[in-house]
Order: C-alpha cells, then structure tokens, then sequence
C-alpha cells in the first residue's frame, strides 16, 4: 500500500520555548512534488518550522495533518541537520542504521549504505571513524543516512551553512537527483544563490510568522511583503 | 620506611613462590569483585541510562539519592545484609551468611549506584548528542537505550572498572556478611585487615601489594581486550 | 573469558566442602591470635573428620551471632554473658576447656611503675594516679569486660576516666595493641595476642600472675530448639573432641616463643 504521505496541512502552529513564541500562528499546505525552500532572517523560525513539521516540537497549539496517520507518516520522512549528528561508529555503519533500526539485515544493511555511500564517493570512507570525515564528508555522509530508507519527504536545515563551494555543490546536485526521483525536499537555507538554484517555490518567514507561500519565480521577481523585498534586496530585515 | 620495605619484600616472595594461600583468596577476591560488577553492571548500566532517557516527576530526587549512595559506608551495607541474610532475619533460611554469595550480594549494592551514577553521566552526554537523530528517526524507546548503551560502551565500561576498582578494595562489608572464614571467604582485603590486627605489618603490606598489582593487571587486560585508550576518542 | 576458571575453582572449591561434615565456631580475636586454633583445626579434621570454620569475632559479636543461629557454636571467656546466654535457652549447657591469662604491657621506662605493683588492681591505680597513657578495647569484648571488673576491683568507674589518657580504641585486640604501641600506652591484652603481636615497638611485659587475670574460656553449642538448622550433632562431636585426651596435649602442649599460653581445664 503505498499512498502518499502528502498532502500535509498545517494550522495556525504555535511553538513556545521558554515563554519565547518561536512560532506564532503559521498555517500552510504541502503536496505534489518539487522543492520548498525556507528562507527569512536569522531568528525567523526557519528551523523551528522543519523540526515543528517533522513533529520534533510540541506543539502549544494548532494542529498538524499528514494524509496518513502519524506513525506511518513520521517512518517516511527524514532530517538533515545544520550540523551532522555523528554516531560514534564507522561510516558505513552510520549510514547503516536507520535500516537496522527497521530490522533489516546487517548484511542487507550494509550493502544498502555502500551503494549509498559510492554515489557520493564516500567508498574509500567505508571504514573510518565518522569523526574523521572532513565537513562536507560529514554532511554528505549525514545525507545519505537521511536518504537511506527512501523517504517521501526530506527535511533539511541549511545543510551547506558550514560547507565550502565545491561540498556544496556536489550536496546540491545529489538533491536534484533525489528531487527527480520523486523525494518532497523542504530546505531552509540563507543562501540566495542556493534558494534560486532549487525552489519550485518558497516560504518566507520573519519573526515567528509565515508571511508568504509563492511559486519561486513569482517570489524572486515580485514579492508581496516589504520584508521580503528587503530581504532579497539584502537589506537589513527588522 | 624498611616497613614498606619489608613489605614489598613480602609481596615479592608471596607471588614469586605461587604461595597457595595467597592464589587460593586472590582467586577469591576475583571471583567475588568480578560477579559483584557483572551483577552491578547488569543493573547499574540499564538504569543510569534510563534514568538519562526518561523525564518523570522525581528523576531529580532518584539522582540524589542515587549519588547519596554512592558514598554509602560499606560497613553499614554490611550490616544491613547482614541481619536481613542472619538465620533471624528475613533472608535466614538460604543460609547464605558467612559464604561468598553473601559478599557478592553485599558488593552488588555497593557497587550498583556508583554504576548506574557514572552510566548516568555517561549516557546524559551522549545522548545530548544523538537527541536530534534518534528523535528524527522516530526510534523506540528501547532501540534508544539499545543504541546510547553500544554507542557509549567505552564510557560504560569505565563505569564498570570504577565499580571494580571499588569493589576489589572493599573490606569493610564482606567483613561483616563473609566473616573472613580462612578457605572459605577470606579474601585479599580481611586478610589484610586480620594481619594488621596481628600486627604482622609487612604480611599485611604484602598482600596490600598483591591487591594493587592485580587491580592494575584487571585494569590493564580489560583496556586491551575492548581496545580502549588505544584508537583515540572512541 | 576470565570466569570460566573462576567458576571453575569455586564448584571445586564447594565440591571439597560437601565432603566433610562442616560446622560454623565463632570465637574471639584473642583466642584466634594465639595461633592455637592452627594447631587444633587440622586435628580435628584429622579425628573426627569436621571442618571448622572460624568467624573471628569479639566476644559481644560472638555471642550475638549465636543468639541469631548464624553459627553452631561458640568459644568465648566472659563469664556472667555466658551464663546469660544459657539461661535465655541460646544454648543447652556452658562446658568450660581451658584458660590462659591476662598481661598488662606498658612501655619499657614505665613511668607508673606498673612492674612493682603487687596486684591488678594496685596497678591500676598506679597508672591512673599518674594519667600515664591506657589504651581500652572499648568493645564489649570479653577483654574489655575484665579490664572494666579491674577498673572496679581498684576503685573506678572506667566510664568516668579522662579521655585525656584513658583511649578507648574501639577495636580488636592487635588494633588495640597497635594503638598502645603507637601511643606508648599501657594495655591489657591476653598473654597469646601479646606474644604472637609483631609491631611490639617500645612496649613490654609489665604485670602477670594476679589469679584474678586467669582467663577462663567455654564451650557453648547453640541450641537446636531454638534454632532447628544449627548443627547440633557436629557441634557436640566437637565438644566431645575439645574436652578429649587429644586435646588435653595439644593444648597444654602448645607454646609460642617458648611459653605455655593455655591450660586444659575441661571436666
């Protein structure tokens, strides 16, 4: 049985931490395919809207609807975070574990993530500490534990913030390829070049607050919000 | 100063000669340290990891008093299980007082909350680490304990080796629940005592050695089977 | 990988215990420092085929261990507890083996002159005119109980005596010394822990031979009314072998640096 996760219907999200409201009140819809990227000032939300989707927040109100029941929802996203999380085991077996997590084999497993990690050229890395991984090795290799168990939608949180060009490029052109076989990405980033060169179409938030959904080229060349037009100007976004 | 001489001097001739005394309570000393910290860890490990994991009402107040018993006397543990395991007490009819089981039950309760107190340090720091993916990849509670417990097994087994190096030196409650019992549950620490009560200082100094040596020797086998302290960080 | 000896040695270790019948003897520390009971444990392995097994207590422990049935029987030397012990029903009869006796060891220039006192209590009173140094047991041992009588016989309370001079150790009889030794004390100690003592220092043999420091040990098996499991049958094959001919030369035989410690008395 393989419906869609999708479409994914967010209303009126509250998240609080510390009496701080990160989130206030953002509503949106998700569905078909393509790339949503999230852009907005530091401190706007972006990452707290991923997690808040993802479900890693409590929620102080507002509801969050996938089309299909949460469990079976949440086993088919997945997360690629700022910074690696970097399990302190082997590459290969990094990249491994979400599928033994599944109950897949170890034998299985392992062939799976060796696959993986050729395509990214990690293949000479199979046996080495994560933590002897160079940052883009690191991120490269956090994308494809993320991508391992084939999920419909991928969460990532400005994935090439710490990266140089070339490591950024070469995730970049993983991400199309993931896009084309037909993987939801939703991305924050504060690259513009990088948002250009990926969204189908964009999230701007400011402050805790959703304040456009537009197609890409409609948000590039025409946004609505004097923030948004600011913050494309590169201005100083207040 | 030619005390300790004399000392060395004794441990020198007792572990040169194979003295069989010596063999037969080392032996001992093993055997009850060794199962006191496989039970202990048995425990100790699982609960410091749970205690990291959950968030319930009174874990603030399961840690104190966990960390208070750490520095629990071990002659009042002694005590205690020894009128729960005496013929009167509640325990009386196993007849487990004055055997080695008595001492491994006792060393169990002296070693499980330093344990679980150093497991629970341990995995608190490594699971501040993999909150995020565990979290992400919608893991079970079980497969989170599972996977902190194989990540942090090297921080986890010096957990244990603490709990030995306790448990090997600990005399004061095997004292009491073992009574010192000469080939039956003497071991390096009462014998120790019993030679210092006689006043046979260099003995007793000797065998103090003896119990140093084999800690270190423990200490060092155990680094080299698991490859500790050999590849770095982890 | 380690334990497999280890379990190894243990199943052997009970496997030579279920062999011979065993029994459990809670004695005191100064019996066990008199190194008789090497001489008398293989001896009686060897005639009546038991194993002994000590728990070297003090006297108020030993006596506890009895009343709780965690031992069969009990060897100890103080009198009136004894007598206590088997009027409550803890023991069927009190079987008295043997005494040794009580030395009062002061240091070598002995400032109290202890050596030229004519009886226990006398010296006592010289030690405590001159608030020379005393180290006290301060257990409840059967020693400590004949130090406090003593205090008594010469006129004080040992409660009331100055902390100043008068230690109470609170501990075995060679702590006791080696808190003596370390303070250059007087103390009283049995005659066997005294001679086996190794950390002697400046100390010495200052006063002996007042009757009233003879030191009378007895035998009391627990009583299997009271305590069903205890074995009875074992602890009387030992009475039996203690109040026996055999015992009789061993223990009168028994010497330590050329002095007879003990002096078989049974009935």
């Amino acid at each position: 049985m393989v419906t869609s996760i999708l479409p994914l219907r967010a209303s009126d999200l509250k998240v609080r931490k510390s009496r701080r409201l990160l989130l206030d009140g953002v509503s949106l819809s998700l569905s078909g395919t393509g790339t949503t990227i999230v852009l907005g000032p530091n401190g706007a939300g972006k990452s707290t809207l991923l997690k808040t989707l993802h479900g890693m927040e409590r929620l102080a109100g507002g509801d969050i609807q996938w089309a299909l029941p949460d469990k079976q929802a949440r086993d088919r996203q997945a997360f690629v975070f700022q910074t690696p999380i970097l399990m302190r085991r082997t590459v290969l077996e990094n990249v491994a574990y979400p599928l033994r997590l599944n109950g897949t084999s170890r034998k299985d497993a392992f062939r799976i993530a060796t696959d993986w990690l050729n395509r990214v050229h990690l293949g000479k890395a199979l046996n080495q500490r994560a933590t002897d991984l160079s940052g883009g090795e690191r991120q490269k290799m956090a994308l494809v534990r993320a991508l391992i168990r084939d999920p419909e939608v991928l969460f990532l949180d400005e994935p090439c913030a710490n990266l140089d060009g070339r490591a950024t490029r070469e995730i970049e052109d993983l991400l199309q390829e993931v896009h084309a076989a037909g993987t939801r990405l939703i991305m924050a980033t504060h690259d513009l070049g990088q948002a250009r060169r990926l969204a189908h179409d964009v999230i701007f938030m400011h402050k805790g607050a959703l304040l456009e959904q537009t197609p890409a080229t409609t948000f590039f060349e025409n946004p609505m919000t004097a923030q948004a037009q600011a913050f494309l100007n590169g201005d100083i976004v207040e | 100063m030619s005390d300790i001489f004399e000392g060395l001097r004794a441990a020198f001739w007792l572990i040169f000669t194979l003295d069989a005394d010596l063999i037969e309570i080392s032996l001992r000393s093993l055997y009850v340290t060794t199962s006191a910290v496989l039970i202990a860890s048995f425990i100790g490990l699982p609960l410091g990891c749970w205690l990291a994991l959950r968030r319930f009402r009174y874990r603030r107040t399961v840690i104190a008093i966990l960390n208070a018993l750490m520095g629990l006397p071990p002659v009042v543990v002694g005590l205690i299980v020894y009128l729960l395991l005496s013929r009167s007490g509640p325990f009386g009819v196993f007849g487990l007082l004055f055997t080695p089981t008595a001492m491994i039950i006792a060393q169990v309760i002296i070693l499980t909350p330093l344990i679980a107190s150093i497991a629970h340090q341990a995995i608190r720091d490594l699971w501040a680490e993999y909150h995020d993916l565990l979290i992400s990849l919608n893991t079970s509670r079980f497969q989170r304990m599972g996977t902190l417990l194989w990540d942090g097994r090297r921080a986890l087994l010096t957990a244990s080796l603490a709990g030995f190096g306790r448990g090997i030196g600990e005399v004061g409650a095997i004292m009491i629940v073992g009574g010192n019992i000469d080939h039956v549950t003497r071991v390096l620490t009462t014998a120790i005592a019993l030679e210092t009560g006689k006043g046979d200082f260099a003995l007793a100094l000797g065998l103090g050695f003896v119990l140093i040596f084999l800690a270190i020797v423990v200490n060092l086998a155990i680094h080299r089977v698991s490859g500790t302290e050999v590849r770095g960080r982890w | 990988m380690i334990l497999r000896p280890l379990f190894a040695l243990l199943t052997l270790a009970t496997a030579t215990l279920v062999q011979a019948d065993e029994m459990k003897l809670a004695v005191t520390t100064s019996f066990h420092n008199s190194g008789l009971a090497e001489i008398l444990l293989p001896a009686i392995k060897d005639d009546i085929d038991l194993d002994v097994h000590l728990l070297v207590v003090g006297t108020g422990q030993a006596l506890r261990l009895g009343r709780a049935g965690d031992v069969d029987a009990i060897l100890v030397h103080s009198k009136a507890a004894e007598e206590t012990f088997v009027a409550e029903g803890f023991a069927p009869h009190r079987r008295e083996i043997m005494f040794n006796d009580f030395v009062l060891i002061g240091p070598n220039d002995d400032p109290a002159k202890v050596g030229e006192a004519a009886t226990a209590a006398d010296a006592l009173r010289r030690i405590e005119a001159t608030q020379a140094g005393f180290a006290s047991r301060g257990d409840d041992s059967g020693t400590h109980k004949k130090e406090k009588a003593l205090w008594a016989e010469a006129g004080f309370d040992s409660a009331d005596l100055s902390p100043e001079w008068y230690r109470a150790a609170g501990a075995g009889m060679g702590a006791t010394l080696n808190v003596a030794s370390g303070l250059n004390a007087y103390v009283l100690s049995d005659r066997a822990s005294w001679l086996n003592f190794g950390n002697k220092g400046d100390l010495t043999l200052l006063f002996a031979g007042d009757p009233v420091l003879f030191n009378q040990y007895a035998y009391l098996p627990v009583s299997p009314t009271r305590h069903a499991h205890v074995n009875h049958d074992a602890a009387l094959r030992l009475e039996a072998w203690l109040t026996s001919e055999a015992a009789k030369l061993l223990i009168d035989g028994y010497r330590l640096n050329g002095e007879q410690l003990f002096t078989f008395n049974a009935q």
